[in-house]
């Protein structure tokens, strides 16, 4: 076909283009001929259907994201907020800690394998861009329920895909959730976090300054990954139906990340990049707008300079390409040999393909005609702002009525812990975590099954400064809170996360998010996402932890059944000397074993309503913010006292399931008296804001001094030891009775 | 005196570099880093080849790798005596650079394994485990995929009949190995490779929850200064 030059499209008007089909609304078409005062070419077109896609513009969730800029708590240790690839926050000696957590969750559904893979590989680069070294990833995984068929081929894809892609990478993976319910079925979650270290001084931000510097392109060649319906820009006409559509899942090469992490750091060590960004969602077109967008204002590209995998690529596609591990630099031009002999060391092929301008417009050119004459800033920043309205359920008010109080009591309470420590929500997840390498780098202090994942900062780059601290970070989410109350979900899974990370001793220092909805054009769906940001932005505040970024991933949808609301959040927190780190079991007998934190009958959204009766209804447990930030105070003043001998969250499955994690740790059983005075409330609620701790006789006064004095309610179980988890006069299970529940969970479906 | 210097090879794809060189230095040695490309094995006194994916395991593991221009001056040093240590997919090069016999292949569950493992210390001749005690259990991390040691027949009764199987898995073979083969050595008993990792067991604060790890460390650090 002849090809869509600025010209051509001067020359014809009212050529018919395929922006419907590209996912464009008639009025966004509208507005980018009004931009450029003609209408756009096939390649211009490529560029603002997929900049002002729901995916990377934002454009329905925009509105209500602004919260977590407008309520933010004051916090010294942020110093890069939200806009950017990844926030990036002080964790002090000079240390700077990057995170960030992203979904995967249509591609994973469609290819496992490919679609898991490919998440790792795309978050790992946004940390790459931030200047920093990689050092950890983590993984919140949802399914449908374990017993349905799909399960059984997505699960399996998906672990793999994370396990060969994040293992050859040599990133220790640390930490996680693996959740089952029938919501998923149609549309598992996989949210992929990754967390880099980097000197405070040697942030790196996605800007193009500075008219003359170079555009290098570097990393894989760029293939027919990913385009999905931009092959209908490239074909005859778009209503030829010959031309085969371009496979829209990407795939991944896990040696060719391992190469451009250490090609990255190096350029960084030799300080020849003046911005950087990764090519992810809508590549090319992403990373040209969104530098030159955030630089001097212009940039010139041949595209014919694009080095291909697959020769016969259109421009068209080659802007849209998804083609994975590939960054693009802002390099001076004296700094272009040594660049270039870096990349060459690692064997990461490096191509300049244009440069900076002060001219305001990103253009591009192919086969030495204009394709591209737009302002890059109409692309990045100015896409469309959605008001979508919204409104409560109609059946919310019937859900939340419908509580757990008519849901008959269990007699034999030994069998309702058997029953839900060996469910598969509740049960080991060794089945999937053994698949990935957690030790690798050596810098793991903690990780799975540890209520939180944490690395020692000091060795993590060498030649950098000594330091004793460490970072902590865990995520949570739970979609049957959201689904009965959106606004307190959100809030449970952040007081989760922060006391995941309190209770290693670690001081939770800010969020990330990944928000996991339906479909925003349903007033409904929309109603649960303000809610939970609106939740989320209010906690946030309260705790003081601001969020530096995040993901929202819409239409997780099937037909018009949307999953539950699953807000996942990640917080992060450091330690300052990472040797007082206490781990979550029981290590040894004669310890006494404290409950701190008060427990109300709370049974709404419960493991134990899910498992043993299927039932969701009433509300989720109370909110305490207060509490929860008193809990991780003494926590954290306990730990670098070394008061702490174990020390474990609270959460789905209550007291009950606390324990026998506590006991199957490391094999030490431990015999306790419950505080109230209804022992299936004390075992099973799932009230917030508590720990289950142990304590050195000889340091109980102190700690007990403690929780006075930060008004946490502690109260005396009884002590560690023995072979069995013993609850006085309620029940008596041996620790292998424990262990075999809770291992036999997961191989029991997926073999 | 000088202390000794051991060699830590870096491939394009290669991951536990930095632990091997942290494991090194923990021991007491100098740790130098080797780089694939380079013709020059800088005069250290042994060498370690850790784990990864070297050349992104493509064709086989390992086998790209033993072409490289390092592994053309590492593999005539070895035959002449120099202590070579391999974990992991250093194991596979040793074994495709015909420096060790067999081949490391796909486990039998065919899952990627990482797990803290019982092992046996079958041998205390070599030069990397002459610290530790005939028939001590130890445990070590395994992480890999390709783990399943195979041999032909001959092959197998000449390394028992040898006493070169220095390491066997205890309480479980994770991967479907021959003979629970975890670990072997050469005749001469200075070029070793072995599945587990050594070298993520040297701490107590990170790695397995043992140190272990340091008797292979400090037994070539013994016959280096010895030598």
């Amino acid at each position: 076909m002849a090809l869509d030059s600025v010209k051509r499209a001067q020359e014809t008007p009212e050529e018919r283009q395929p922006y419907a089909e590209l996912g464009m609304k008639d009025d966004e078409y509208q507005r980018v001929r009004e931009i450029l005062g003609r209408r756009p070419t096939g390649s211009e077109l490529a560029i603002y259907s997929v900049m002002w896609s729901e995916h990377c513009s934002y454009k329905s969730s925009k509105v209500h994201l602004r919260q977590f800029g407008t309520k933010a708590p004051e916090s010294e240790a942020l110093l890069v907020g939200m806009g950017e690839n990844a926030g990036v926050v002080d964790v002090g000696d000079g240390w700077a800690a990057t995170f960030k957590i992203e979904s995967h969750n249509h591609p994973s559904y469609v290819e496992p394998h490919q679609g898991a893979a490919t998440g790792v590989g795309g978050i790992v680069r946004d940390i790459m861009s931030m200047g920093a070294r990689p050092v950890a990833v983590m993984d919140s995984l949802r399914f449908g329920g374990a017993d349905q068929p799909d399960t059984r081929r997505v699960l399996p894809g998906v672990v793999e895909g994370i396990s060969h892609y994040g293992n050859c990478l040599g990133l220790p993976n640390i930490g996680g959730e693996v959740v089952f319910d029938p919501c998923y079925i149609g549309n598992p979650l996989v949210n992929a976090l990754c967390v880099g270290l980097l000197r405070k001084d040697q942030i790196k931000l996605a800007t193009a300054p500075g008219p003359g510097n170079k555009v290098v392109l570097f990393g894989a060649r760029t293939g027919a990954d990913g385009i999905g319906g931009a092959s209908v820009l490239a074909s005859a006409t778009f209503e030829d139906e010959s031309q085969a559509k371009r496979p829209a899942v990407q795939v991944g090469d896990p040696f060719m990340e391992k190469l451009l992490i250490e090609c990255c750091l190096e350029l960084y060590q030799a300080d020849v990049v003046v911005g950087i960004q990764d090519l992810g969602a809508a590549g090319v077109s992403c990373a040209t707008t969104e530098l030159a967008a955030k630089g001097t204002g212009g940039m010139r590209v041949d595209l014919n300079l694009v080095p291909l995998r697959d020769p016969s690529l259109r421009p068209e596609e080659i802007l849209m390409s998804e083609s994975q591990e590939r960054m693009m630099a802002v390099v001076t031009p004296d700094d272009i040999p040594a660049f270039m002999a870096i990349c060459d060391k690692w064997d990461v092929p490096a191509t300049v393909i244009g440069e900076v301008t002060d001219s305001g417009r990103l253009v591009m050119t192919w086969d030495g005609e204009v394709i591209v004459d737009i302002p890059p800033g109409t692309a990045a920043d100015e896409g469309p702002v959605y008001e979508r309205p919204f409104h409560e359920p109609a059946g919310q008010a019937a859900l939340n009525a419908d509580g757990p109080e008519r849901l008959p009591r269990p007699a034999d309470l030994r069998e309702t812990l058997l029953t839900l420590l060996g469910s598969p929500n509740l049960g080991s997840k060794e089945w999937v975590t053994s698949q990935y390498d957690r030790y690798v780098r050596g810098n793991t202090v903690l990780a799975q099954p540890a209520d939180a994942g944490m690395l020692r900062i000091s060795e993590a780059m060498p030649g950098a400064e000594e330091t004793t601290r460490g970072i902590a970070l865990a995520t949570d989410g739970n979609g049957r809170y959201a689904r009965l109350d959106p606004y307190s979900g959100a809030q449970l899974a952040l007081s989760e996360a922060y006391r995941n990370v309190a209770v290693t001793g670690a001081k939770p220092l800010a969020v990330t998010n990944c928000l996991n909805f339906g479909s925003p054009e349903d007033p409904e769906v929309m109603w649960q996402f303000s809610e939970a940001v609106r939740g989320l932005a209010d906690a946030c505040r309260t705790l003081g932890v601001p969020v530096t970024g995040g993901n929202v991933s819409f239409y997780n949808q099937t037909g018009s059944t949307a999953i539950n609301p699953t807000p996942v959040i990640g917080v992060l927190g450091v330690i300052d000397d990472v040797a007082r780190r206490v781990r979550s079991g029981f290590p040894e007998a004669g310890l006494r074993v404290l409950l701190l934190g008060e427990t109300r009958e709370e049974f709404g959204g419960s493991e134990w309503a899910h498992v043993v009766h299927g039932h969701l209804g009433g509300l989720p447990p109370q909110v305490n913010l207060e509490a929860e930030r008193a809990l991780a105070a003494v926590l954290a003043e306990a730990a670098a006292r070394g008061l702490l001998e174990g020390s474990h969250d609270l959460s789905d499955g209550g007291l009950a399931i606390a324990l026998a994690e506590a006991c199957l740790s490391r094999g030490v059983g431990c015999t306790v008296t419950l505080p109230g005075d209804d022992a299936f409330t004390d075992l099973f609620s799932e009230s917030a804001a508590r720990a289950l701790v142990c304590v050195r006789p000889d340091a109980f006064d102190a700690f007990a001094e403690l929780c006075v004095r930060h008004e946490v309610p502690c109260s005396g179980l009884g002590l560690t030891g023995g072979d069995a988890l013993v609850v006085e006069g309620v029940l008596d299970v041996p620790v292998a009775e424990l262990r075999e529940a809770h291992t036999s969970a997961l191989p029991r479906v997926f073999g | 005196m000088s202390a000794a210097r051991v060699g830590v090879v870096t491939f394009p794809g290669t991951l536990d570099d930095q632990d091997a060189a942290r494991a090194v230095r923990l021991a007491g040695a100098e740790a130098v880093p080797l780089w694939h490309a380079d013709h020059d094995l800088k005069g250290v006194d042994a060498v370690f080849l850790p784990g990864g994916f070297s050349y992104g395991d493509y064709l086989r593991c390992g086998a790209i790798s033993r072409f490289s221009p390092l592994m053309t001056e590492l593999i005539p040093a070895a035959q002449a005596g120099l202590p070579v240590l391999g974990t992991c997919n250093g194991f596979q090069i040793l074994c495709e650079a015909h420096l060790l016999p067999g081949a490391l292949t796909r486990n039998e569950g065919l899952h990627y394994i990482c797990r803290d493992q019982r092992i046996r210390v079958e041998s205390t001749r070599t030069a990397w485990t002459a610290d530790f005690a005939d028939g001590q259990e130890i445990v070590l991390p395994i992480k890999h995929g390709e783990g399943r040691y195979v041999a032909d027949a001959a092959t197998l009764v000449a390394l028992e009949g040898e006493g070169r199987v220095v390491f066997r898995y205890a309480g479980g073979n994770p991967n479907g190995s021959l003979n629970d083969i975890a670990g072997i050595a050469n005749e001469a008993g200075n070029v070793v490779g072995l599945m587990p990792h050594p070298e993520h067991a040297v701490e107590d604060l990170t790695g397995a929850p043992s140190v272990d790890g340091r008797g292979f460390f400090t037994s070539i650090l013994k016959r280096l200064v010895n030598a």
